[in-house]
C-alpha cells in the first residue's frame, strides 16, 4: 500500500502542531467558538449530542494491520473502548475529549493516519472498490488512481472551498461495489478495444434530501487525463454550482439544472483547455504509485480445497460462512473474506478495541498485512488462502466477529442516528438492532436471500437508505421517531433510487412491517432465485402496499 | 418548563445549568424556568458562559415533570441526559447505575 514519502509526513505533521496551537488557544479562551469551529471542522471534529466526535480518514479503505492496531490503541486509550466504521470507508471516534485530540492526531501521524478534509465543503475521501487488489473480476486495481485523486485533492488551494462537500469513488470491475453512481464523481475503470486503460466517468449522483443517479458523460477518458478531467470537473462546478442555498449547492443540482449535455459541455471545453497540459500524468509516476499497490507475494498453497471439504463437513457454521463471507480471489487458492460487524443486535459498523486487534493480528498471520474498510460498514481481509480459512474462521468465533450474514437482510448499513448526531431526527441504530433479532436466524435469512437493508437518522442519508433494496429514513413527527419506507433502491452498476411505499411507521411498527414486506416478497417471487430487488422491479410496489395497509393502500 | 442545556467546551460533554450557576453534569440538577423571567435569566447566563469559553451549544429545552423527576420533552434532549439507547453502558445512564450500585 502507499507509503508516505517526506512531504507527506512533514505535511501532516505540520498540521498536527497548528491544530494543537488552535485547540490551546482555544481552550484558553483566546479564540472563540465561532472562530474555532471552521478550524475543528478541518481536523475532523465534530461535537455531537453527547461529547466531540473525531471523524478519522482512511483513504479508499485501506488499512494496514499496524493502523488497525493504532486505532484499537486510541479507542481503548482515548475514547470509550471503541469506534465506528463508516459508509464512507472512516472511522469514528465518538466519546474523544477535545483537549486530547492534539494527542490522538500526533498518534495517528506516527502511523501515516489523520483526519484532514473528513469534512468541509472540500474534496472528500476518494473511495474505492474493498476487494481492490483482490477480486476476480477486476480490470486493474482502482486504488492507484484513487491515491492519485487523494494526493491532487489535498489541501488543493482552488478546491479547498467548493459551494459543497465533493465525493468521489473509483471502481476497477464491472460488478460495482463502490457505488460509484451515487457519488459526485464515479469513475469506472476499464480497458478500451486496444487495451488502454481509462476511465467512464459518471458526474453528479447524490443522494440527502435530492437523491440523484449520475449521468455518465465521458465512455472512455485514456489514464494519462484523470487530473485535467477531474480538474475540469471541479472548476466548473466551483464557478458554477449553487452557493445561495446549502440544500442545492452539490454538483448534482448544478447537472440537473443545467442539463446533461450542456454542462458536459462546459467541461468538455474545460478539459480542451487543460489537456496536454501539466495535468497529463507522466506514466512513470502512474507506475510509481501502482508499485506501492503491488499485489502482495502470495505463495502457492495447494492444499485449500481438501482442506475446506473436510472442515465443512465437521462444522455447519463454517460452511454458512464459507457460502456468504467468502468472496472469490483473481489468485484460486486465495479468497477474499468479509468480517461483518453485525452481529445479532449489534450496532452496525461498532467494533471493540478487542477485536480491532484481534482483526489486525490475524491480517498478520494470515492476511498479507491488508485490511479494508467497505462501505457496507464491515472489515475485509482481502488476501487469505482458502487453506487457512478454517483457522480464521475459528479466531474469529473467539471475538464474536463470524456473523455469516454478508448481503444478508441484517448485514445493515446504519448511520448513528439520534443516538448520537448531533443532525438526527430519529434513531437508526435501535431499528438495525430489532431487525436484526427478528432476522436472527440464519435459516431463515439464508431462504430470503440477497437483501440490502439501509438506514438514516434524518434526510441527509449518510446510511444510503434511497439506494437500499429496502430503505429506512427515520423522521421526526409531533415529537416522536416516524420510520419511511423506501424500495427498490440499488448502488450497484444498476443504481435506482427507491420509492417511497405509503404512510410511515411508528418505533414499534416498523420491525413488524419490514417482516410483512419480506413476508410479501417470499410469498411473490417466481422461485428463491429470483432476488428481492428482481422480484421488486418485476412485480412494482402494488403487493406490497396492498400487505402492509390493506384496503388503505390506495389512500397510501 | 425550561432548562438551560449546553455542552463542556473542553470534552463535549452534555451540561445542564444549575442554580448556583455552576454546570451539572446532571439533568436532574438544572434549574428549571417555570416563567419568562426566569429563562431570560438563564440565557443571560447561558451567553456568559460562552463568552467565558466555559461551554458551547447552549440551548433552552422544553422539559416537564413526569413522577416527580424532569424530563426532556424531545427525544433527541432525553438521549443526550442519558446517553446512547443502544450502550446503556455509556453516558450519564452509566455514571447513574454505578452511583445506584455503591
Ligand atoms: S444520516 Fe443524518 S442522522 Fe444519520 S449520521 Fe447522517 S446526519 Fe446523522
Amino acid at each position: 500500500m502507499y507509503r508516505y514519502d517526506e512531504f507527506d509526513q512533514g505535511f501532516v505533521k505540520a498540521r498536527v502542531t497548528e491544530f494543537r496551537d488552535q485547540v490551546e488557544r482555544r481552550l484558553a479562551g483566546e479564540i472563540t467558538e465561532d472562530q474555532f469551529k471552521p478550524l475543528r471542522l478541518m481536523n475532523g471534529v465534530y461535537l455531537q449530542l453527547h461529547a466531540y466526535m473525531l471523524r478519522v480518514a482512511i483513504p479508499y479503505g485501506t488499512l494496514n494491520s499496524t493502523q488497525l492496531k493504532m486505532l484499537a490503541h486510541i479507542a481503548r486509550t482515548y475514547d470509550k473502548g471503541y469506534g465506528h466504521f463508516t459508509t464512507r470507508q472512516n472511522v469514528q471516534f465518538n466519546w474523544p475529549a477535545l483537549s486530547d485530540i492534539p494527542a490522538i492526531l500526533d498518534e495517528l501521524a506516527s502511523v501515516e493516519m489523520h483526519a484532514l478534509q473528513t469534512s468541509g465543503n472540500c474534496i472528500r475521501n476518494v473511495t474505492a472498490d474493498h476487494f481492490a487488489g483482490a477480486a476476480a473480476d477486476e480490470i486493474a486495481d482502482p486504488r492507484p488512481y484513487a491515491e492519485i485523486l487523494r494526493q491532487w485533492s489535498s489541501v488543493h488551494p482552488e478546491f479547498s472551498y467548493l459551494p459543497r462537500k465533493f465525493k468521489i469513488a473509483v471502481t476497477g470491475a464491472e460488478r460495482d461495489r463502490a457505488a460509484i453512481q451515487t457519488h459526485d464523481i464515479g469513475l469506472h475503470l476499464k480497458r478500451s478495444a486496444a487495451g488502454e486503460l481509462g476511465f467512464a466517468v459518471y458526474v453528479g449522483g447524490g443522494q440527502g434530501r435530492t437523491p440523484m443517479i449520475a449521468k455518465k458523460i465521458r465512455d472512455f477518458l485514456p489514464e494519462q487525463h484523470l487530473l485535467a478531467y477531474a480538474t475540469a470537473i471541479l472548476r466548473v462546478y466551483n464557478l458554477y454550482g449553487r452557493r445561495d442555498n446549502k440544500y442545492k449547492a452539490r454538483i448534482k443540482i448544478l447537472v440537473h439544472e443545467t442539463g446533461t449535455e450542456e454542462l458536459t459541455g462546459w467541461i468538455e471545453k474545460e478539459f480542451e483547455a487543460l489537456k496536454d497540459g501539466e495535468l497529463t500524468l507522466p506514466d512513470a509516476d502512474v507506475q510509481a504509485i501502482k508499485a506501492y499497490f503491488a499485489p502482495p507475494n502470495l505463495p502457492s498453497r495447494p492444499d485449500g480445497d481438501a482442506l475446506l471439504r473436510e472442515a465443512q463437513a465437521d462444522d455447519r457454521n463454517f460452511g454458512a460462512w464459507l457460502r456468504r463471507n467468502v468472496t472469490t480471489h483473481r489468485n484460486p487458492e486465495y479468497a477474499a473474506i468479509t468480517i461483518a460487524l453485525k452481529g445479532t443486535g449489534e450496532a452496525p459498523g461498532d467494533a471493540t478495541a478487542e477485536q480491532m486487534d484481534a482483526i489486525a493480528q490475524i491480517a498478520e498471520e494470515y492476511g498479507a498485512n491488508e485490511i479494508r474498510v467497505s462501505h457496507e460498514q464491515n472489515l475485509i481481509l482481502p488476501h487469505v488462502a482458502r487453506a487457512d480459512l478454517k483457522a480464521v474462521y475459528d479466531r474469529l468465533v473467539e471475538f464474536d466477529l463470524h456473523a455469516a450474514n454478508a448481503g444478508l437482510i441484517t448485514d445493515i448499513i446504519s448511520c448513528p442516528g439520534l443516538d448520537y448526531c448531533a443532525l438526527a431526527t430519529a434513531r437508526s441504530i435501535s431499528v438495525a438492532q430489532d431487525i436484526s433479532h427478528r432476522f436472527a436466524s440464519l435459516e431463515r435469512q439464508e431462504a430470503v436471500g440477497e437483501l440490502k437493508l439501509k438506514i438514516s437518522g434524518c434526510i441527509n442519508a449518510c446510511g444510503h437508505h434511497h439506494v437500499g433494496h429496502i430503505g429506512i429514513l427515520g423522521v421526526e413527527k409531533k415529537g416522536s421517531e416516524l420510520y419511511q419506507v423506501t424500495l427498490g433502491g440499488s448502488a450497484d452498476e444498476n443504481t435506482s433510487i427507491g420509492e417511497i411505499v405509503g404512510r410511515g411507521f411508528s418505533a414499534e411498527e416498523i420491525g413488524p412491517a419490514i417482516e410483512t414486506i419480506v413476508e410479501t416478497y417470499i410469498s411473490w417471487r417466481e422461485s428463491p432465485e429470483e432476488t428481492f430487488l428482481q422480484a421488486y422491479r418485476r412485480l412494482g410496489a402494488a403487493p406490497f402496499k396492498e400487505a402492509l395497509y390493506g384496503a388503505d393502500a390506495k389512500a397510501a | 418548563m425550561k432548562v438551560l442545556t449546553a455542552n463542556r467546551l473542553t470534552n463535549g460533554e452534555a451540561v445542564w445549568l444549575a442554580g448556583d450557576h455552576s454546570w451539572a453534569v446532571t439533568l436532574q440538577a438544572a434549574e428549571v424556568a417555570l416563567d419568562e423571567a426566569t429563562e431570560e435569566k438563564l440565557a443571560r447566563a447561558g451567553t456568559a458562559a460562552l463568552l467565558k469559553n466555559e461551554v458551547v451549544d447552549v440551548a433552552l429545552i422544553d422539559v416537564e415533570l413526569d413522577s416527580g423527576a424532569l424530563r426532556p420533552v424531545r427525544l433527541r434532549e432525553r438521549i443526550r441526559a442519558a446517553g446512547p439507547t443502544n450502550r446503556r453502558d455509556l453516558g450519564k445512564q452509566a455514571e447513574l447505575q454505578i452511583a445506584v450500585a455503591a
